[in-house]
């Protein structure tokens, strides 16, 4: 096996070993709990009266917002690898990214002055 | 000494159980530290002072009996798989940012290239389980925070990455350890005694660093995903017992997985500038641990003496005020790394 696998196979093994604890935590949880079922336990919380209306109409304004963050996370993956090799590239690198990153602040710019970064 | 002559597998295997080990037990220390002993000082609560006679020892423990105790509920309406799902998946994005923390040179799980990226990576998988429990909840306060959290976890994802990206750019790799190696070696301004952690020359970063970890949290002043006055602890409002517990340890063993990183990244993490080789191993994780603890202090003074944003000011510091900062930040560094 490879170095390169290996490091990754570390990674499996910690998560196997993260859902290995909490199944084995839950398992405990499960023995030692009492269970005395009741009907008004299961009705959803709701500041002590019983639900009213709909579940789930709420103004959900936020998809601007994860668009803008699609964004700006794919330019933080090509922001990386520029980062680490910001003394190869000297700067040729730099005035690359300074014009990248004007571009993406132009967008956050016109995001702004539109004023989808109000939350409503 | 540590290097010992054993295979890989029982290395892996080794480093794995410790990490699951340090998981639970630094949201135990941070909660039972900060939580209830420094906040009982600060803000004169007497309750936590009282278990068990000496300086509340006993609360803590109290506590733990008290959540294996609790029935599990399920609301009648809520989409059960997910909703059983959820805290596990907020618990093992924790689990999974340790593997690539130095705890010495050698002391560290599996010493990826990527490093400070994969960590990002993974720790923002809790918003995914965050979201799970909110929406498979069938509660409008639970779907109401779900929202909200998301929101705010993605929009303080990016000051985070900008913060780091400084440090990337300094250190020239993406490496914990080689950042920790290069803080350690380097000097600043003909000064080698101190090394060069990159606090001194990357403050703005740490600064951002630390405001976007305690919105990441969502501890106070950001805490209005959870803000228990208006939305009752928000998503996790219809958990009990274990399943809240790991809501709680999640968020405490990200606050300890945060401040590990702030400290390796801009402390100089587990090492001590003229300290090498095998004594570094064997201090590694205590210097560590000092670091962690004065990073994890700073969030939670801030986390004791705010009062709570407002959602709109909350998004708006985030979107109009750290990103750009980060953003300048970031061609700053490469300036100077380029220019020096």
């Amino acid at each position: 096996m490879t170095e390169f696998y290996r490091d990754y196979l570390a990674v499996a093994v910690l998560m196997v070993a993260a859902v290995g604890m909490v199944v084995f935590m839950l398992g405990v949880g499960r023995l030692i709990r009492p269970s005395r079922a009741q009907g008004e336990k299961y009705i959803p919380y709701e500041a002590g009266s019983d639900p009213t209306g709909m579940f789930g109409q709420s103004n959900v304004r936020y998809y601007v917002f994860a668009i803008l963050f699609v964004i700006f996370d794919v330019e933080a993956v090509f922001i990386f690898p520029w980062a680490v090799n910001v003394e190869e590239f000297a700067w040729f690198g730099f005035v690359e990214m300074t014009v990248f990153v004007s571009i993406l602040t132009l967008g956050l710019v016109y995001a702004w002055r539109k004023g989808v970064l109000r939350w409503v | 000494m540590l290097a010992l002559e054993i295979g890989w597998g029982t290395t892996l295997a080794i480093k794995t159980l410790v990490v699951l080990m340090i998981i639970p037990l630094g949201a135990l220390i941070l909660g039972y530290v900060f939580l209830l002993k420094m906040m009982s000082h600060m803000q004169s609560r007497l309750g936590p002072m009282d278990p068990g006679g000496f300086h509340g020892w006993f609360q803590l423990i109290g506590d733990g009996m008290k959540f294996i105790q609790k029935e599990d509920i399920m609301p009648d309406g809520a989409d059960r798989r997910v909703f059983a799902g959820a805290p596990a998946v907020v618990l093992i994005s924790t689990f999974l940012v340790f593997l690539v923390i130095p705890m010495g040179p050698d002391l560290v799980v599996k010493d990826l290239d990527v490093g400070v990226f994969y960590a990002l990576a993974v720790s923002s998988l809790s918003v995914i389980g965050v979201l799970m429990a909110g929406w498979a909840s069938a509660n409008k306060y639970a779907l109401l925070g779900a929202l909200r959290a998301a929101g705010q976890l993605i929009a303080y994802e990016l000051p985070l990455l900008l913060a780091v990206t400084g440090v990337v750019i300094q250190a020239g790799t993406m490496n914990l350890n080689q950042i920790v190696i290069q803080q350690q070696e380097n000097a600043i301004f003909g000064v080698d005694w101190i090394g060069n952690p990159y606090i001194l020359t990357q403050f703005v970063g740490f600064a951002l660093f630390i405001i976007a970890a305690q919105a990441e949290l969502t501890q106070t002043p950001f805490d209005m995903p959870v803000a228990e006055s208006e939305l009752v602890s928000g998503y996790m409002v219809e958990y009990t017992g274990f399943r809240f517990l790991f809501f709680f340890m999640g968020e405490f063993g990200t606050a300890f997985a945060f401040s590990a990183i702030a400290a390796t990244l801009f402390l100089g993490g587990y090492a001590v500038p003229w300290v090498h080789g095998d004594a570094a191993n064997w201090i590694g994780p205590f210097v560590l641990f000092g670091k962690l603890m004065l990073v994890a202090f700073l969030m939670f003074w801030a986390r004791f003496t705010y009062p709570r944003l407002r959602e709109d000011q909350l998004q708006a510091f985030a979107w109009k005020f750290l990103i750009p900062i980060g953003l300048a930040n970031l061609l700053f560094t490469a300036f100077f790394k380029v220019a020096l």
